[in-house]
């Protein structure tokens, strides 16, 4: 019987995010560990299980993975949600590449000043509606089938969804002028394991907050003096 | 028309030269086209060549590829450097990831101003030394194979094999303290494609100079 994967981060978005949506988008349950406290930070840390001394860290069928692009690549490719063919896989690693690049730039959102907040926000709706909307409004338009890559669901689908969301929650209006993508997050967000996942009770997290913060910066001892884009 | 891969770019290294080295390592031959201006750049966004409006572009099989990993991914996929199963490819993304953060520094590092150049190359070589050299120094002496995953070429070998050179050319002795690494060097040098790529007259690119920062400033309008 396989165990289920163990996710360790912080209690909150971050990087691991993207992992807890795709894990529960391919309906895999898992479990989680919170980092804490400094202590339980350096224990990791001579334990000798984060490769390159950073989190997240995912165990995962016998292997302890780190560095989250190949943690969801492995998720990805068990799941099969990475296309039937090299190409395929080319196209969602291509769109993946961009939300991962929109989404990036509101991690560094909690740490942010209240002045430096507004900056970015205005920084981030920009790149997102007139760079990454249009490229993937484009896609669906160009074939006009359901999901990005070949017909089918797969993980460029569901991190695409990931980004809308998370851009809606800066800009409610985000999506005008992008019907296409309208539709297309109506139609993955009632997908079964993804409307379990986007009600309460999952293990979707919240917005970062302050507590979030302070958490991150006490156990890593880093990211005091986040400048915005 | 040749069927080679076409790589769109500026005439230097940024973040098309670990493409280079793979096609390279690979032993495909390929084109490039260098762009000069901001002029060709937004010109090939109104193409609608550049799916994200952004640099490196590599054509190869009827496709307009964009994203280093999403390239560099098809490639080692192409051409056999991606393990044998989805274990061995974690194995080389793992790998990969963590050289592709040490480069990262390289890479910012000659748009930093002049003052900060000390702090970074200390920066450089303490990330190097500390943190990314010993796991692979760890993985070949545990395993004592000559590649780092599967007993066999893979995408993560070149790339650790560019991400060690680099590093050496701003903390020439980085590799002392790293006995496995410094065979691993010779070795990798020593294999023939990597041995072409690396002779004069080869599609690698020089350090980054003034005149390359300039250019990248100039066509993708940096501040």
């Amino acid at each position: 019987m396989a165990a289920k994967p163990v996710l360790y981060y912080f209690d909150g978005r971050g990087k691991m995010e993207s992992v807890r949506w795709l894990l529960a988008a391919a309906g895999v349950e898992f479990e989680e560990v919170f980092l804490e406290t400094r202590e339980q930070y350096e224990k990791l840390l001579q334990s000798g299980v984060l490769m390159f001394q950073q989190v997240p860290m995912v165990e995962i069928d016998g292997m302890k993975l780190v560095q989250t692009r190949a943690i969801l690549n492995y998720i990805a490719g068990k799941y099969n949600l990475y296309g039937k063919d090299l190409k395929e896989r080319a196209l969602i690693d291509m769109y993946v590449g961009g939300t991962d690049d929109l989404m990036g730039f509101l991690l560094s959102f909690p740490f942010l000043s209240a002045e430096d907040k507004v900056k970015q926000c205005a920084f981030v709706v920009q790149k997102a509606t007139s760079r990454y909307f249009p490229a993937y409004e484009k896609v669906l338009k160009d074939h006009g089938q359901d999901f990005l890559v070949g017909n089918r669901l797969s993980w460029a689908d569901i991190h695409l969804l990931e980004a809308i969301l998370m851009l809606e929650e800066k800009k409610s209006d985000a999506l005008s002028g992008f019907p296409l993508l309208q539709a297309f997050k109506k139609r993955i967000s009632s997908i079964p394991t993804i409307k379990k996942f986007l009600a309460p009770g999952s293990k979707r997290k919240p917005i970062s907050d302050d507590k979030y913060v302070e958490t991150v910066r006490r156990v890593l001892r880093m990211y005091y003096d986040v400048k915005p884009n | 028309m040749s069927g080679k891969p076409r790589l769109t770019y500026i005439n230097g290294r940024g973040r098309m030269e670990s493409i280079r080295w793979l096609l390279a390592a690979a032993g495909v031959e390929f084109e490039e086209v260098f762009l000069q201006t901001r002029e060709q750049l937004l010109k090939l966004g109104q193409d609608g060549s550049l799916l994200f409006h952004q640099l490196p572009l590599v054509e190869i099989d009827g496709m307009k590829l964009v994203q280093c990993r999403a390239i560099l991914s098809y490639i080692a996929g192409k051409y056999n450097l991606y393990g044998k199963d989805l274990k061995e490819r974690a194995l080389i993304d793992m790998y990969v990831e963590g050289i592709s953060d040490l480069m990262q520094l390289i890479l910012m590092f000659p748009f930093s101003p002049p003052e900060a150049k000390e702090k970074k190359i200390a920066t450089i070589a303490e990330k190097a030394t500390e943190r990314y050299f010993p796991v692979f120094e760890k993985v070949l002496k545990q395993h004592g194979q000559d590649f780092l995953v599967g007993n066999r070429f893979s995408w993560a070998d070149v790339q650790l094999m560019e991400a060690i050179l680099a590093v050496e050319e701003k903390v020439p002795s980085v590799l002392s303290g790293f006995p496995q690494l410094q065979a691993f060097k010779t070795k990798m040098s020593n294999m023939p494609t990597i041995k072409k790529f690396l002779q004069p007259g080869s599609p690698r690119k020089p350090p980054p100079d003034e005149n390359y920062v300039a250019t990248v400033m100039k066509i993708f309008k940096l501040d």
